[in-house]
């Protein structure tokens, strides 16, 4: 796939990989063949809606996956190194030194009855960091950098408000200065306000220290001001990936379209808008042709028989019949 | 409250839905057979369940068909005393010359009787006092509240004792109303917090904007959506009435000429069984009332890991390749 | 698009105040959910009530549907005060005609029953005039009007079938059941999919033009108020911030709140204002405030009258009224963006 770091080493490289849920009725792909690339420093948005399988993605790259799900092929390899198959020992040396996560709701992911401070300096305690001064001093720069006083290193979770407690899971996964951070939706149970100003927090780190971040969200908008690359996710498949600007202004797959038409528009001309109605298909009996294909405005004859592949076209993949090649004949 | 946006996850977020209304019987007759059907393949599928449904199933037959197993009457003193098992006595014979088997077949029914009775009346109370005191609320709460927490800090056995000493011998009934009348209170307490946990949502809200009334929601509304945790707490009442009327008549305070597990370990250690070797005269009841107790908490069990797909034992599946 | 008439408007409100009790049973320390709202909403218009947590906009909703009592103020509805409902009828009637939408499609419908449940009881509760022959039929027909077709065949599905914007729609049908003149709708969208959130948003503005049905829209996101609104109200901390037709508010936001909420929202088409924002902070709890603008912590042109006195609600341009001391008739003053 395409990147524009070509010529520095890859951070991380996703092959082939798939999910699957172990459930009575069989397996079920909620995951199929994703494919990327990622370079230091890059911010990668993966944008889909209900049960298109980011998040599956996310926990499977951070080999945070907990049965009934396991990853059921290809391979995630971390700065050369392949991640699946490794035992939690070999896995704790990488994780939070040079891979951290921040999940989706500080609430459900901080510790209730712990102090912010505390939890620092458990997860330092937990990576070899013993002195008490190493551990203040630190604690302190990391709420410093995202702009929370130090002072609150005392506050337990629910003293602080939403926004803030949001910063200090981003803080908390600053602390070793990773190479790589994934994303699960940190914005999605904040306001408006503060929403944009955490992903403005974000992006400022990230050009500040440099690490690369997977950014996984269903909002579109959002991420785009501040995405390098995009990724479209549609039933467990990659719809559509590259450069952001090209995604954006120009989307070829329907499902991309549809889904920025889907925004209403707060400047310009109002118009009537239609979104995309019907569900994604149920991933335990997938579609034989094209996954997309019953809710496609342009919808062809073929798309229901043949499963397309992804097309290259102008430096994006997309995954859609429409682009592969042949003439059209409708 | 938190601003939340598009639900992240399978947009078939119901699946715990779908496995608490394969546990129900439904009000639309269609769904009933479907419901039921579920349940039995929940059952199957469950060791525990399965393993507490057949000792459970087996105990009721026994308790419905006892001349069908046991051919002796149980309180005959015919035969000849203190014997060993043997073909004609399969658990051998009491000091007075009873067939232990008989007693030990017919004594089932009382047993049963006084677990269903009392399990069914102390968590219909449970059930009632728990999910009002969490919907009314305020001065309600408070009161039912009081009366529960007071009925669970006294020690339950002490009090059984009093009460049944009271009642002296007299039989099942006011055995099972003893024990429901002090045997709803820890139930109670944990449908409490889970009506609490219930009480915001947004279909109660919906039904109270409908126009319903307040018994109307608690009946109609709140007390289905809690049918996995009821059962459960049947589940839990009647294995503690099954150990304490038995641990009652042990210690004499049933009526001990009735033909029952309890009784017969009464008259065991009155007749100092253990220790002049006749063994199973103690044993047998005793072995029993485990058995009846491991299979209503066996199935406590199951219970809870089919209403609760996140409790289920995950299993080691081997990998399946799929062809690409 | 209707604005509010000379007329009687639908619902309306004077001074409408609810506050909570907070801290223990001995504490006299009061959270101010809304302060002194007045609104109104006039017949087949769309009026949206947008704002952040905290703001009120919920309490809002449950105070018009009779979940709460209100502390002070009135309601009218129709011209008549609801606080003077007395008999089981009134209020039945009432709620009846102004009934309730929620936000959480996965936790509005009873689990165990049909969907059928909730719409059959609305109808039997409030239509006892029909039989339960005409009540299936409603039933029906009212599903097909929100697209959930076919009715007989729907009706019969469990909610755990349903995706989540059939359940919104649902919701929808219930309310609509009673032949209602409000519907009072609390995020109905928030907690769906982009890709459906449209469809129910334009479902809304089909029974504002078919049926008649006027709407209070509560929502966070401006860009789907404008999108189906005809009349925006602004809410921050409990008091409404700035009102008026929804395009002459978000062409020339007089409030700097709305200004604030404005620069925020992300619209995918136009590049955003990315310059480094200083922390703007997030909205106050409001527990025993004083008097003076609750926004004056954030706003960077806050002025001597702004740490005292409360602003009230004024006009400053036909029908587009702010609470603001700085904010000027005949000129752009800009607090941010």
């Amino acid at each position: 796939m395409p990147t524009e770091n070509e010529a520095a080493e890859p951070i991380l490289e996703v092959e082939d990989l798939s999910v699957d849920y172990l459930t009575d009725r069989g397996a079920v792909r909620a995951v199929d063949g994703v494919n990327f690339t990622l370079g230091p420093g890059e911010f990668l948005g993966v944008v889909g809606e209900s049960g298109c399988g980011k998040s599956t993605l996310l926990f499977a790259i951070a080999q945070l996956l907990a049965p009934p799900a396991e990853v059921g092929g290809g391979r995630v390899i971390f700065r050369g190194q392949s991640l699946v198959g490794l035992t939690d020992r070999e896995l704790a040396a990488v994780r939070w030194k040079d891979l951290s996560v921040v999940m989706q709701s500080a609430m459900n992911a901080l510790n209730p009855v712990k102090s912010i401070g505390a939890q620092f300096k458990d997860a330092m305690r937990t990576h070899g960091v013993r002195s008490g001064r190493e551990i203040a001093e630190r604690s302190a720069e990391v709420l410093h950098m995202v702009g929370i006083d130090p002072i609150h290193l005392k506050s337990y979770p629910h003293q602080l408000s939403g926004g803030m407690r949001q910063r200090s899971m981003i803080a908390m996964a600053m602390l070793f200065t990773p190479d790589l951070v994934i994303m699960d939706e940190p914005t999605s149970a904040l306001d408006v306000v503060a929403q944009r100003s955490l992903m403005v927090q974000i992006k400022e780190l990230q050009q500040q220290l440099g690490f690369a971040i997977i950014f996984v969200t269903h909002d579109m908008s959002l991420v785009s001001h501040f995405s390098d690359r995009l990724m479209v996710m549609y039933a467990g498949q990659v719809a559509e990936a590259g450069a952001t600007r090209k995604v954006f202004d120009a989307p070829r797959h329907p499902y991309s379209e549809g889904l920025l038409d889907a925004f209403p528009s707060i400047r310009g001309p109002k118009v009537a808008l239609t979104g995309i109605p019907g569900r994604p298909p149920d991933l335990a009996r997938p579609p034989a042709g094209c996954r997309f294909a019953p809710r496609c405005p342009k919808v062809m004859d073929r798309c229901t028989e043949t499963a397309p592949e992804l097309y290259l076209v102008d430096a994006v993949d997309v995954r859609c019949l429409l682009y592969d090649g042949s003439s059209e004949d409708d | 409250m938190a601003m939340m946006r598009a639900p992240v996850g399978p947009d078939d977020a119901g699946a715990p839905d779908a496995a608490l209304v394969a546990a129900l019987p439904t009000g639309g007759g269609r769904r009933r057979s479907a419901a039921l059907g579920r349940l039995g393949r929940a059952i199957r599928s469950n060791h525990k369940a399965t393993a507490g449904t057949v000792i459970l199933v087996l105990f009721i037959l026994v308790a419905i068909f006892p001349w069908a197993i046991a051919h002796d009457s149980p309180n005959a003193e015919v035969y000849r005393r203190s014997v060993g098992p043997s073909m004609a006595h399969l658990f051998g014979t009491t000091a007075y010359g009873q067939d232990l088997f008989a007693q030990a077949v017919w004594g089932t029914r009382q047993v049963l009787i006084i677990a269903f009775g009392a399990g069914l009346a102390s968590t219909a109370l449970a059930v009632l006092i728990g999910v009002a005191a969490a919907y009314l609320g305020g001065v309600w709460d408070g009161v039912l509240n009081l009366l529960t927490d007071l009925l669970l800090v006294i020690p339950l056995f002490p009090l059984l004792i009093v009460i049944a000493a009271y009642v002296h011998n007299s039989g099942t009934l006011v055995l099972i109303a003893v024990l429901t009348l002090t045997g709803w209170s820890y139930t109670a307490r944990q449908l409490r917090a889970q009506a609490l946990s219930l009480r915001h949502r947004d279909f109660l809200e919906a039904a109270r904007v409908r126009g319903e009334r307040s018994l109307y929601i608690i009946v109609v509304e709140i007390i289905p959506t809690m049918t996995s945790l009821i059962v459960a707490s049947f589940l839990t009442n009647a294995l503690y009435a099954v150990l304490f009327a038995s641990s009652l008549q042990f210690i004499g305070l049933g009526d001990p000429n009735s033909t029952s597990w309890g009784t017969m370990l009464y008259w065991a250690e009155n007749n100092e069984a253990l220790q002049t070797g006749q063994y199973l005269w103690a044993v047998i009841p005793g072995a029993l009332i485990a058995l009846l107790g491991t299979a209503f908490a066996l199935l406590n069990y199951a219970f809870d890991e089919i209403g609760n797909p996140a409790l289920r034992p995950v299993r080691r599946r081997k990998r399946v390749r799929r062809a690409h | 698009m209707t604005e509010a008439t000379a007329t009687e408007p639908v619902l309306r409100t004077e001074g409408l105040t609810k506050h909570f009790k907070v801290g223990g049973t001995l504490s006299r320390r009061t959270l101010h959910a809304v302060d002194d709202v007045s609104l109104a909403i006039g017949e087949r218009e769309i009026v949206a009530l947008a704002g952040e947590s905290g703001s009120g906009k919920s309490t809002i909703a449950r105070l018009l549907a009779t979940l709460y009592r209100p502390t002070s103020g009135q309601i009218f509805f129709r011209g008549q005060p609801i606080a003077g409902h007395r008999s089981r009828a009134t209020t039945l009637d009432y709620t009846g005609q102004v009934p309730m939408v929620f936000q959480d499609p996965f936790s509005s419908i009873n689990p165990v029953f049909r969907i059928s449940h909730g719409i059959l009881r609305s109808l039997k509760l409030h239509r006892p005039d029909l039989s339960a022959r005409q009540r299936q039929d409603e039933a029906e027909r009212v599903f097909e009007a929100v697209g959930l077709t076919p009715g007989h065949e729907m009706l019969q599905r469990y909610p755990y079938e349903l995706s989540g914007g059939q359940r919104q729609r649902v919701g929808f049908a219930q309310a609509l059941a009673t032949r209602p003149k409000l519907i009072l709708a609390d995020e109905p969208v928030s907690m769906l999919d982009v890709s459906i959130r449209v469809g129910l948003l334009n479902l809304m503005a089909q029974l504002r033009d078919t049926e008649g049905v006027s709407f209070l829209y509560i929502t966070h996101d401006l860009a789907s108020a404008r999108y189906v609104a005809d009349r925006l109200m602004v809410m921050y901390a409990g008091q409404i911030a700035e009102t008026g037709p929804i395009e002459e508010v978000l062409a020339r936001p007089k409030h700097p709140y709305t200004q604030l909420l404005l620069t925020a929202v992300p619209d995918p088409r136009a590049p955003l204002d990315v310059s480094a924002q200083a922390e703007v902070g997030e909205p106050p709890k409001v527990i025993d405030p004083q008097p003076g603008c609750r926004f004056r912590w954030r706003c960077p042109l806050a002025i001597e009258p702004c740490q005292t006195e409360t602003p009230p609600l004024r006009e400053l341009l036909p029908r587009h009224q702010a609470a603001c001391h700085v904010a000027r008739a005949d000129e752009e003053v800009r607090a941010f963006g």
